[in-house]
């Protein structure tokens, strides 16, 4: 469950009251006519599904009714930060990157490997190798 | 394309039909039982309609808005998210609905009146006046377990300490959702559409059944 900061009621209100509304800072082509079939695609289909830090847009659906984003860590789901629209993120992969190195230089055995090959967060590229050579 | 703006008054005072409140048939159908009737005790939670009253959407920029507001009804704009404005005699308020979006509830008599005040007074800014008072009703809520029926039917943290005098909210209620607030101590206000103000109404009176929960029909009545 999570308890999300709008940025526009400027308090933090229960999930039930938003819906997620996917990735934000998509920007469209700005001469669709010109562009080429391939950007056009990616522009209205494509979607990234990282591991790690997404930024995405939130709708305070029950509430002001406002769009606005959400900086988000897909494998632990901690909410980094949130912000209106037109503004920019201020966490990025670069701080997820350091995050991870920060935890990996202070913990040596901090890979887990959950059973079925579902890996936390802080695994390396070594044990995913393993995971993916069981599978195989 | 004309920029023409067609305003109605769409009070029924003129009109020969009667006009009925949103909760005219539940009334009816789920009754109106007396504060402590049910439970024998005395009532620790007691609700009412306050129908017929002028609801205004106001959309726009937070100061122009708010200027012709000092002008024409004497109260301005909340300042703030999540609050509300009341004026002297408790009759007349303005609440924060979002950024862009205030919610104007006067006396019903005074709905055209003062949209039209406003229209005058704001002429071509890039504002938006609706008229919703056909589409929700406000129910009042009291007593001193007011807030603990409430707790039961919202997520919202109802507590008297945090959700102080002076706020209001959009929120969920039960399975639908509803404006909430509270314009004084004793009192706090469901703003509901219309077509879920029976589902409220009968939420209601289930939840509040332990506090003895009652219905105060108002006894000031829709002039005809
Ligand atoms: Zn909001």
């Amino acid at each position: 469950m999570f308890h999300i900061y709008c940025p526009y009621c400027e308090e933090h209100r229960e999930e039930e009251e938003f819906h997620p509304k996917g990735q934000a800072h998509i920007a469209r082509p700005e001469d669709p006519d010109a562009c080429s079939d391939e950007a056009w695609g990616d522009y209205l289909f494509f979607r990234d599904n990282p591991r790690g830090i997404h930024h995405e847009m939130w709708l305070h659906a029950v509430g002001c009714r406002k769009f606005f984003n959400i900086t988000r860590h897909t494998v632990s789901y901690e909410i980094l930060e949130t912000y209106k629209m037109g503004e920019q993120p201020t966490v990025g992969a670069e701080h997820l990157a350091r995050e991870e190195k920060t935890a990996r230089e202070g913990k040596t055995d901090s890979v887990q490997v959950a059973e079925g090959g579902q890996q936390a967060v802080g695994a390396s590229d070594a044990a995913l190798a393993s995971v993916k050579g069981a599978q195989a | 394309m004309s920029n023409t703006v067609h305003v109605y008054d769409a009070r029924a005072d003129h009109a020969t039909v009667t006009a009925e409140s949103p909760l005219a048939y539940s009334f009816q159908r789920s009754g109106m039982p007396a504060p402590g009737e049910a439970s024998g005790e005395e009532s620790r939670a007691v609700i009412g309609e306050r129908a017929f009253l002028g609801h205004l959407i106001l959309r726009g920029g937070a100061i122009v808005l708010d200027e012709a507001l000092r002008e024409v009804l004497g109260i301005g704009l909340p300042g703030r998210p999540n609050s509300l404005t009341v004026d002297a005699d408790g009759q007349r308020s303005v609440q924060w609905l979002s950024p862009d979006e205030w919610l104007l509830i006067v006396p019903g008599d005074e709905t055209f009146g003062l949209e039209t005040r406003l229209r005058a007074h704001l002429g071509g800014s890039h504002v938006a006046i609706v008229d919703v008072s056909a589409g929700q009703t406000l129910i009042e809520l009291s007593g001193e377990a007011a807030h603990e029926v409430l707790m039961k039917s919202t997520v919202y943290d109802v507590d008297p300490h945090a959700f102080t005098v002076g706020k209001g909210v959009t929120t969920l209620f039960a399975k639908t959702s509803v404006i909430l607030r509270r314009p004084d101590e004793s009192r706090w206000e469901l703003i509901v559409r219309r077509s879920f103000a029976d589902y409220v109404y009968r939420w209601l009176l289930d939840a509040g059944a332990e506090y003895g929960i009652g219905v105060v029909r108002e006894d000031r009545h829709e002039s005809q």
